[in-house]
């Protein structure tokens, strides 16, 4: 069982590596190097400020964007070209194996492709204060919350996948995105209103993936220390959140059928 | 022991726009294949050959009734790794080498580490493709992709294989390089069940057929006796055009090229055909007993059904 | 595991993590709390957000506009001193939307109300709402919140009068805001300014009880007037003859008035320690002079009490 999960995500992994998926790292990187020799025109002050915003704010949107486009894929794309008869037809791989599986390869894919954006960050802010502070701790923080963002968001890419076109999942997954981004103003909103709404919309905002938590870009830019107890509780509520998003894709995919 | 059985399994479809009417893509099917056998699965385009296999592949699920393969119900992971399953038109992973696809399919049917690369290199000859096995999947033919089709099909020597249109794509070389395949995997003592619409490949495969039309099950049995019902006819070749009018009116159909004629008769004119021959004057080239073909058995016996909407004819074997 | 036991499973992690990551929100929600009282140091400029906002300016300022809310009601609940927010973040929301009436009218309030009941910033509050006017020329209700500023919290009559003035000039406006810009240059000592509004109200209105009270104003005026003319007469009289005079019988006795003065009510001015004073000033209501030491003068009064 976790062999053949282990081989289908390392499989998942490959097939998105050379989907040249990693180019968006040149992207990154000329971003960075533009970001840094730009902003070591102005004064030593917000310049490290700009470019942490920058640099976390980049990495979390490459990486979520890539997230759902190589999510919908997942599932999708081989459920419409059917390479998935000869995956799961006259194989033991049982079908939430081959979910987990693709999650996980996923995950690594982004957890990587974050990776080398944060040896990228990391040598921009080199290159910029010429040594490492202790307040630069924080950033790995804010980079870890990201890769939480990154689990969530592919558990729903791939849950949407396992039953719409790859079209709506990308709509669907990133109107999640947009709304758990501003969850909390959704809370506000309901608030403002009463009764009925008011209920709707926090249950709603309960429910549905709350991102607003795990964006600390501003809070580490000021070096303003992020408690421990928010760092348990957010791995926590990632892991919760992508485990039932999962669970919801793996009973999806068991009834499906596939024509 | 029987290799694959069903029991009334059968598939419908909720179509239209409020999904009020059913579609039956099969009725209930009921058939076995013993162990050893090549079963031929046959049938016009949308008679329900693929959704049949789809059924026994576990990739859709039936609407009633049941089946199993090798004893075991369908889902059963420890009866998946002793099947293999060549899709139509089979389509794989873009980025991958015809030997990685194959190394990490392997790999999911639990074939060792040790081993797989071996099996690999093996079944790409095997199937005739080892020159490219490091070529990537999106740059094969057609054909090529068919071949890979079936060496993932067989990399794991499976007991049971089945063939969704297995010479789909072949050129006639590739399509004889198939049917030696399948032959020696008999001779292994394998279970082939493959659906195909090109009958002349079944007569000369199978052990036994089904015949499948508008979702229902039209005969089933082996192939003599399935086309004993088809009368024999002989063919007969001479040169000259004195005899032609007698013969006319006795064949089933005549041509003629130049002075040579061909003409096709019932057994039964046989001798009168040959007499008008001798006693004109020309010459007979050849004689030849035309064997009835499974074609003469579909285009009769599924011709008339559509007219007539008559019942199942069923030859050996059939439950 | 048969797909009978893994749907199972499945089902079952559903629910318990969907649950428990519902109440892990919860937690982390508090967690939190001491992190977003901390955005004091990192509001962007309006600019730089009008910028982010990449066209859809309009959902940007309700999104910042309930952020508004949330911090004021936020702060409001905890009874804090200080709403450092308050200005920048609706500075923002005004600058993504221009048009957004709610947040100069609230937004003003907000900020001009003294702490813990609001940011007790009232220059801020003015400034606020003076912006709102410049984008919304038509909006007459803004002038009433600069007036109410200026009245209540900065305690400017004048200004307040003055702001009154201008927003009953916009089509549209409610002629009430005439009646405020009259009360409040009545109140500012401004009584010419004050008579010819008065006397404006009384003309333009078909109500009859808008023209009793103009009426009541215009009395008012002459009696202000009235007691003013009549402290200097007394003024000079105790100059001159170096006595504070008891009863106005001694002016007319000794020649500086021509006879009693008398109010509009009816009623004989009194002279008291020196200082004229009206007899009944509940006969009198909106007088500013002549009242009796300790009683404010009244700028509203409630209908059917007469009562200031």
């Amino acid at each position: 069982m976790i062999g053949r999960i282990r081989v289908i995500a390392f499989n998942t992994f490959r097939e998105a590596v050379r989907d040249r998926v990693l180019y968006n790292l040149v992207v990154f990187a000329v971003l960075m190097v533009c970001g840094a020799l730009v902003l070591g025109r102005i004064s030593l002050r917000i310049e490290r400020l700009v470019l942490v915003n920058l640099g976390l704010t980049a990495i979390a949107l490459f990486g979520i964007v890539i997230a759902i486009f190589l999510g919908i894929g997942l599932v999708s794309k081989e459920i419409e070209r059917r390479t998935l008869y000869t995956v799961l037809a006259a194989r033991p791989v049982r079908r939430w194996e081959f979910i987990v599986g693709k999650q996980l390869g996923l995950m690594a894919t982004l957890v990587v492709n974050a990776g080398l954006m944060s040896v990228g960050f990391f040598a921009a802010l080199l290159y910029l204060q010429h040594r490492f502070q202790a307040a630069d701790g924080f950033l790995l923080v804010a980079l870890y919350f990201i890769i939480l963002e990154f689990v969530i968001i592919t558990s729903l890419a791939l849950m949407f996948s396992t039953f719409t076109s790859p079209l709506l999942s990308t709509i669907f997954t990133f109107s999640l995105f947009l709304i758990g981004t501003f969850a909390e103003d959704l809370r506000a909103f309901g608030a403002l209103a009463g009764g009925f709404t008011r209920a709707l919309t926090t249950g709603l905002a309960y429910l549905l993936p709350n991102f607003a938590v795990f964006n600390v870009v501003s809070e580490v830019a000021h070096s303003v220390p992020v408690p421990g107890r928010l760092i348990l509780f957010n791995s926590l509520y990632a892991l919760l959140y992508a485990t039932a998003v999962t669970s919801a894709a793996v009973l999806i995919f068991d009834r499906r059928n596939l024509k | 022991m029987v290799a694959i059985e069903t029991f009334k399994l059968a598939k419908s479809y909720q179509v239209g726009f409020w999904r009020q009417r059913r579609r039956e893509a099969l009725c209930p099917l009921t058939l076995a294949v013993e162990q050893g056998e090549v079963f031929g699965y046959l049938g016009p385009n949308g008679a329900g050959k693929t959704t049949t296999l789809k059924l026994l592949m576990g990739l859709i699920h039936p609407t009633s009734g049941s089946a199993a393969i090798l004893g075991c119900p369908l889902t059963d992971p420890r009866m998946k790794a002793q099947i293999g399953f060549c899709p139509e038109q089979p389509y794989f992973y873009d980025h991958l080498s015809a030997r990685e696809l194959l190394v990490y399919l392997a790999a999911l049917s639990g074939v060792p580490a040790a081993d797989r690369q071996r099996r690999a290199e093996a079944v790409l000859r095997r199937v005739g493709i080892a020159e490219h096995a490091g070529l990537q999947l999106r740059k094969f033919s057609k054909g090529m992709l068919q071949r890979v089709g079936i060496a993932q099909a067989i990399i794991h020597e499976p007991k049971v294989i089945f063939l969704d249109e297995p010479m789909s794509g072949l050129d006639p070389i590739g399509r004889r390089e198939v049917r030696d395949l399948i032959q020696t995997l008999k001779d292994e003592g394998k279970t082939i069940f493959f659906s195909t619409h090109i009958l002349s490949d079944a007569e000369t495969l199978c052990d036994r057929v089904a015949v499948l039309n508008h979702g229902q099950l039209r005969g089933i049995g082996v192939v003599a006796d399935l086309v004993r019902e088809v009368s024999g006819r002989v063919e007969v070749i001479w040169e000259g055009a004195a005899a032609s009018d007698a013969i006319i009116g006795l064949a089933a159909e005549m041509h003629s090229s130049g002075a040579i004629f061909r003409a096709v008769l019932p057994e039964p004119m046989l001798e009168r055909a040959v007499d008008s021959i001798r006693r004109s004057g020309c010459r007979l080239i050849s004689l030849t007993p035309v064997r009835a073909t499974l074609e003469d058995f579909f285009l009769q016996r599924l011709e008339r059904e559509v007219e007539t909407g008559s019942t199942v004819v069923s030859g050996e074997g059939a439950s | 595991m048969s797909s009978r036991t893994s749907a199972g499973v499945a089902g079952l992690l559903l629910v318990s993590c969907l649950s428990l990551s519902v109440l892990t929100l919860h937690q982390i929600e508090q967690a939190r709390e001491h992190i977003i009282l901390q955005e004091a140091l990192y509001i962007p400029t309006p600019k730089i957000v009008k910028a982010l906002s990449l066209g859809y300016t309009g959902l940007m300022a309700d999104l910042y506009w309930t952020r508004v809310v949330q911090y004021f009601g936020g702060k409001h609940h905890q009874g804090a001193e200080e709403y450092k927010l308050l200005a920048p973040l609706l500075d923002i929301t005004t600058t993504l939307d221009p048009h957004l009436l709610v947040a100069y009218e609230y937004g003003s309030i907000f900020l001009s109300q003294k702490p813990p009941e609001g940011a007790g910033d009232p220059a801020a509050a003015a400034a606020l709402v003076q912006k709102g006017i410049r984008e919304n020329p038509k909006a007459w209700r803004l002038w009433y919140c600069l007036g109410y500023i200026y009245f209540d919290e900065l305690h400017d009559s004048k200004l307040a009068s003055e702001a009154f003035l201008e927003g009953s000039k916009v089509p549209g406006a409610l002629p009430w805001m005439k009646i405020m810009a009259a009360a409040l240059a009545q109140h500012a000592g401004e009584a010419e300014t004050a008579r010819y509004l008065w006397t404006q109200i009384y003309n333009s209105s078909d109500n009859p009880d808008i023209r009793a009270n103009a009426i009541k104003r215009l009395v008012a005026l002459r009696v202000d007037a009235e007691v003013e003319r009549l402290q200097a007469v007394v003024d000079r009289y105790q100059r001159e003859t170096g006595g504070v005079p008891q009863r106005f019988l001694q002016l007319v006795q000794a020649g500086y008035l021509p006879g009693l003065p008398v109010d509009p009510a009816g009623n004989p001015y009194l002279l008291v320690d020196g200082r004229v004073q009206v007899a009944r000033p509940a006969a009198l209501p909106f007088i500013t002079k002549g009242l009796p030491p300790g009683q404010k003068p009244s700028l509203i009064v409630t209908p059917k009490s007469g009562r200031s």
